[in-house]
């Protein structure tokens, strides 16, 4: 039986505004399909945005969302979260606004471990503002603001995730969609901060100025371009050269911010009060 | 994970609260007022010189069940209150002039999506990072305008600790029930002073809640306006499912680019508090019936303008005070009157002439308008004041 996707969607919110070729919408339905694959209800479903091509996403979902301002989606759905801690906080965002100008709330919500999951929609580039460089454009990448070849080096965001204290640190790719299915359920499922990278496509400011021919040509070169990390883990430095390793690189347990909050109000209310 | 929601104050204990006379400084005032008031969750990033606010909160809001989060800068902490007033909880943050600064973006969020919360600015030396240590009162055009685009700001100004106390407890009423950001302007001196504070029993203190739709509501839209014109939103999380923007938007609450739906929002957001005017605007009249020479000022300028007042009468000089407990939105027609009657209004204020400008633009030559100012970081004295009015 197909996927039943507009159960979940608010139909009257459509079309989306993506491109058509964007695989915004293919990361959309893998997180719709985790969702379904969990049971989570959508009154218990709180979805996160900043701004961006991918921050329109929560939208387009029948739950409880929230689209905010650039950069802060993390820092709002950080005080949702706390309010209402039995809630399932999902953030999506753009390379940009979670690195960028989010970056000092993402160092510190992978530090602080609190109970929700970042998907981060890594297209290389400033979708929406048409082209311009982002932390993820690799180097020598064209873009609108380094028409000559990028000259900055580039950010690994699950580098950065598991060095930063994120409990749960995944990549995949908008190819690999039944890996994507797999991660962002166990991503969702995840006690603690987890942090999903995916690789994915913005052809109208990214594949046409560097050189790709279609879409999907975009998109199959992360056959070639990346390697399951059992794999990479086996590979030697040449091996490596060119390459992106994918899949579920940490999954521990830290104690958990809201529980730890919890401890604080139970052991202060307990307390004999000096007032 | 245990389910906790803790987004109405659950499990308060009166024992938490020890009515009384105190002793007590401003900052603390101001965080005690906000736990009176319901306050359940406070965001921030210490400053001085509000940090005080930050950690008696730290200590008391736990005991009350409540949440207190340092968060890793000012523009996070406006962020997070406002995701926790979505979720239903009454929240506060507080800062300094540079952090107030970063704030704005998200002030401007929640005048937009009308989330209600609190925010103090407890104004210090500027600009820049300027005298962390020494007052001034040179935020209050930011607290009007920092922001970007047009809407209304509601910002009080109280010029003691007893006030303080009250005026927090009313911005969080204010906040809730116009669905609106409230700024809480203090400087260093009332903020690090201490006074005589008279704490009510809890039970005594009048305590607004937003309205909520009710859980059977038909055809349920989140921004849908009422004769009241602000609109009732629920909570996440409480079976409802809305969706929240900062873009400009319709009823249903998503975004638009409609000339005509953005014109009416804009309209709607400055037509709501104006028809609250009357319930959010204060001010005190002092010595002001047979006034020919009238003070206009507000926080500790004002507490100086008293004493000046206090002095000037002593030597029969027919001086009052008209002192601004609610700057914005500002008491036009009162001003307009007052410039009519006098014979002159003196604006003292620590910076370099900002509420001035306001009261001129009304006086509208209707009398002369003197600014007494001082940007030194020392408290305006009441000599100064004096002086300036003699040599009218
Ligand atoms: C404070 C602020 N600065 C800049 C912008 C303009 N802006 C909007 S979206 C965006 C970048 C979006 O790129 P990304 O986050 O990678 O998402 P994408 O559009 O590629 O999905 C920028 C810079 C803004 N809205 N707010
Ligand atoms: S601009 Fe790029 S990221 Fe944005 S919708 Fe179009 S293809 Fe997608």
């Amino acid at each position: 039986m197909t996927f039943n996707y507009q159960q979940y969607l608010r139909n009257d919110n459509l079309p989306h505004i993506w491109c058509p070729g964007c695989s915004h919408g293919i990361v959309t339905k893998g997180i719709l399909r985790a969702v379904d694959s969990l049971g989570w209800q959508k009154d218990d479903m709180c979805f996160v945005s900043g701004i961006g091509c991918a921050s329109r996403l929560p939208g387009y979902i029948d739950a409880n969302t929230l689209h905010t301002t650039h950069g802060r989606a993390l820092a709002f759905a950080t005080g949702v979260k706390m309010v209402k801690s039995n809630m399932h906080v999902v953030i999506v965002s753009g390379d940009g606004d979670s690195l960028a100008i989010g970056g000092n709330h993402f160092l510190h919500s992978c530090r602080r471990n609190i109970d929700m999951t970042l998907i981060i929609f890594n297209n290389n580039i400033y979708g929406m503002t048409g082209g311009q460089t982002s932390p993820t454009t690799p180097f020598g990448a064209t873009t609108t603001t380094q028409p000559y070849g990028n000259i900055e080096n580039s950010i690994d965001a699950v580098n950065l995730a598991m060095a930063a204290g994120a409990t749960f640190v995944a990549r995949t790719t908008a190819y690999h969609v039944t890996q994507m299915d797999k991660i962002f359920a166990q991503a969702l499922a995840h006690k603690g901060f987890s942090v999903v990278d995916v690789m994915c496509d913005c052809w109208t400011a990214y594949g046409r100025r560097n050189s790709f021919k279609s879409q999907v040509d975009m998109l199959e070169r992360y056959k070639d371009n990346t390697v399951r990390l059992e794999k990479w883990n086996k590979m030697s430095e040449e091996e490596r050269a060119g390459k992106t390793p994918i899949g579920v690189f940490l999954d521990v347990q830290r104690p958990e911010y809201c529980e730890e909050q919890h401890k604080v109000i139970e052991r202060a209310m307990s307390a004999p009060s000096e007032h | 994970m245990q389910a906790f929601d803790n987004s109405r104050g659950i499990g308060a204990r009166k024992a938490n609260f020890t009515p009384g006379l105190k002793l007590m400084s401003g900052n603390d005032a101001i965080a005690e007022g906000a736990l009176y008031a319901g306050c359940r969750f406070y965001a921030g990033y210490p400053i001085t010189p509000s940090s005080e606010v930050a950690e008696t909160l730290a200590k008391r809001l736990p005991e009350l069940g409540g949440y207190f989060l340092q968060m890793e800068d000012e523009i996070a902490s406006m962020a997070a209150i406002l995701g926790a007033s979505l979720a239903g909880a009454k929240v506060m943050t507080a800062t300094s002039g540079p952090g107030f600064s970063l704030k704005q973006e998200n002030i401007g969020y929640g005048c937009i999506a009308e989330i209600p919360c609190v925010i103090v600015n407890v104004m210090r030396g500027g600009p820049s990072t300027g005298v962390p240590t020494k007052p001034s009162q040179g935020d209050v055009m930011q607290a009007r305008w920092g922001t970007h685009g047009d809407h209304p700001i509601v910002v009080f100004t109280p010029d003691s600790i007893e006030e303080l106390f009250w005026e927090t407890v009313r911005a969080f009423n204010i906040a809730e029930r116009y669905r609106t950001p409230v700024i809480l302007l203090a400087d260093e001196i009332i903020g690090h002073m201490r006074e005589r504070l008279f704490l009510p029993k809890p039970a005594t203190v009048n305590v607004q809640n937003r309205r909520r739709p009710r859980r059977d509501a038909g055809d349920y839209s989140a921004y849908q306006v009422p004769r009241s014109l602000v609109p009732v939103i629920p909570d996440y999380g409480e079976g409802y499912r809305f969706h929240v923007t900062g873009l400009a938007h319709d009823e249903t609450g998503f975004p638009t680019n409609d000339p005509a739906v953005i014109e009416d929002q804009i309209l709607r957001l400055h037509r709501k508090i104006d028809m609250g005017f009357n319930d959010i605007v204060k001010w005190e009249a002092y010595d002001l019936e047979d006034a020919e020479i009238v003070l206009v000022s507000y926080g500790s300028s004002a507490r100086a303008a008293r004493a000046a007042v206090t002095r000037l009468r002593a030597s029969g000089k027919k001086v009052g005070l008209f002192r601004l407990k609610t700057m914005w939105p500002f008491p036009e027609q009162q001003i307009r009157k007052l410039a009519k009657q006098a014979k002159a209004i003196v604006v003292p204020e620590m910076n370099m002439g900002q509420i001035v400008l306001e009261v001129e633009r009304l006086a509208g030559g209707a009398c002369p308008v003197i600014a007494v100012n001082r940007v030194d970081t020392e408290m305006l004295s009441p000599k100064q004041i004096i002086k300036a009015v003699k040599e009218l």
